[in-house]
């Protein structure tokens, strides 16, 4: 154990390195989506709220792996056959986007439940005192809104981090490929599996304990 | 009715549906400046939803609401404006949980940029003093009583300096000890000459206050006059009939 840890542990702390940094790309560009299709769905128009309700169902509707590798492989071969040209994406390009579109479609389902759980007494009192509709969203409804999304929004945080080892599957140098090219080199897989559990299950614990706070902090003066 | 004094919402043939139904039938009412207007009938007569359309928080089906000469229905009349000048205060308070009380009063004023974080504050402190919850300032709603948050609530719409205030069965909330601190804002109020459309159940209030009752039921007013009239001498059987059952 010691003598894999001495001798791949830089190459595997690299690789939880590079989990990280996908990890925080698709949750940055999740959260955006996420935002925009959440208010698309609650948004008093017919239009906006189909095309979050058809975005939210269909990325839910296809598993991460067959995101992934569309976007990887099937993409540049759509663009090179049937446009004829050329777009070449990296393997930390296309698992972000992949890592992004799948979490946007679930933080989108959290933040319009988020917002429709607040009472919509709290839209008409900021709306008849004459603020316009976009106002009394920010400053009435969303800072509500938010503290009860915050438990979901982190619990979609840790799966999405935990979601980034399918993306070795694209070739990506994040942890469960760095470390089935350790296995393929020194044959102990029941070491490396077991030292590579206990570094996602480090992170993960780090950030749940960071998130325990910081909701607490945010209700804190709340009954 | 004083015919010399301007009309400050005029209701002609209004209709209001929810889908098929039909919750207004044909309404047309004037209220004047200064005038106190009491709207009761039973539940499900369309009261609310008619106090609803004065400010629009309810689309109007048909026919006009004229407010302060600004025409609801034409889609060129900015409604954001309108509602600056009619204050509303609802049956469950609607206070904003995640501000204090200072907070919830000067939101609206400094947010449309109608006065500076001092002025607004200034007359924050002012509406509190009219309604007695100066020293509540910097509670949050969660602790103050049901009859404190409603007067805040009175205070909030205060802040907008409106010409008329709407008021959605205010005191239905409330337990009976509160009811009374609540009218007692909204009888100071009528006496400073505010223009007022009250839906309540009220009785007493509306006879000491009033000076037009309306009595709603299926969609239409049935009766109007004043408290002496309505309330006292009812003509119509059904509001002879809700009148023995609510008094």
């Amino acid at each position: 154990m010691i003598q894999i840890l001495s001798k791949y542990g830089q190459m595997l702390l690299f690789a939880m390195g590079q989990t990280l940094l996908l990890a925080l790309w698709g949750l940055f560009f999740a959260c955006i989506l996420g935002m925009i299709f959440g208010l698309l769905s609650v948004v008093r128009n017919k239009a906006c709220n189909v095309i979050a309700s058809i975005f939210v169902d269909v990325i839910r509707g296809v598993p991460m792996i067959v995101l992934a590798y569309f976007i990887f492989f099937g993409l540049p071969y759509a663009f090179k056959n049937f446009l004829g040209s050329r777009i070449t994406l990296t393997a930390l390009q296309a698992g972000t986007a992949a890592l992004a579109l799948n979490c946007g479609a679930y933080m989108a389902e959290i933040i319009r439940a988020g917002i429709q759980s607040v009472d919509p007494g709290q839209m008409e009192a900021a709306r008849s005192l004459g603020l316009p509709y976009w106002r009394a969203m920010i400053r009435v409804v969303l800072p509500q809104a938010i503290r009860t999304m915050i438990p979901s929004i982190i619990n979609q945080f840790i799966i999405t981090l935990k979601d980034t080892s399918i993306l070795s599957v694209i070739g990506f140098p994040e942890l469960v490929n760095t470390a089935k090219n350790v296995i393929a080199i020194s044959f102990k897989s029941f070491e490396v599996w077991g030292i590579v559990a206990v570094m996602y299950l480090i992170v993960i614990t780090i950030l749940s304990k960071i998130a325990k706070r910081l909701e607490r902090r945010l209700n804190r003066g709340r009954k | 009715m004083d015919a010399s004094k301007n009309v400050k919402i005029h209701v002609s043939h209004l209709q209001k549906s929810f889908g098929k139904l039909e919750v207004l039938k044909d309404i047309s009412y004037d209220v004047h400046e200064g005038e106190v207007v009491v709207i009761i009938g039973p539940s499900g007569s369309g009261k609310s939803t008619f106090l609803r359309c004065m400010n629009k928080l309810e689309e109007i089906s048909g026919g006009e609401v004229v407010v302060d000469g600004h025409n609801l229905t034409d889609r060129r009349v900015d409604i954001n404006k309108v509602r600056e000048n009619v204050g509303m205060v609802f049956q469950h308070f609607n206070l904003f949980p995640h501000m204090n009380v200072m907070q919830n009063l000067m939101l609206a004023p400094v947010d449309l940029k109608k006065a500076t974080k001092e002025e607004a504050k200034e007359r924050a402190l002012q509406m509190l003093r009219k309604v007695g919850m100066e020293d509540k300032a910097d509670a949050y709603p969660d602790q103050l009583s049901g009859g404190q948050k409603q007067r805040v609530a009175i205070a909030r719409a205060l802040c907008m300096a409106p010409d008329i205030m709407l008021f959605d069965e205010p005191t239905s909330a409330l337990d009976p000890e509160m009811v009374g601190e609540v009218l007692q804002v909204m009888k100071q109020l009528a006496a400073d000459g505010m223009t007022m459309v009250i839906v309540t159940h009220e009785m007493g209030f509306a006879r000491e206050v009033a000076d037009r009752v309306l009595f709603m039921d299926g969609g239409y007013i049935v009766e109007q006059g004043t408290p002496q009239e309505v309330l006292l001498n009812p003509k119509e059987p059904r509001t002879i009939d809700f009148l023995n059952k609510v008094l």
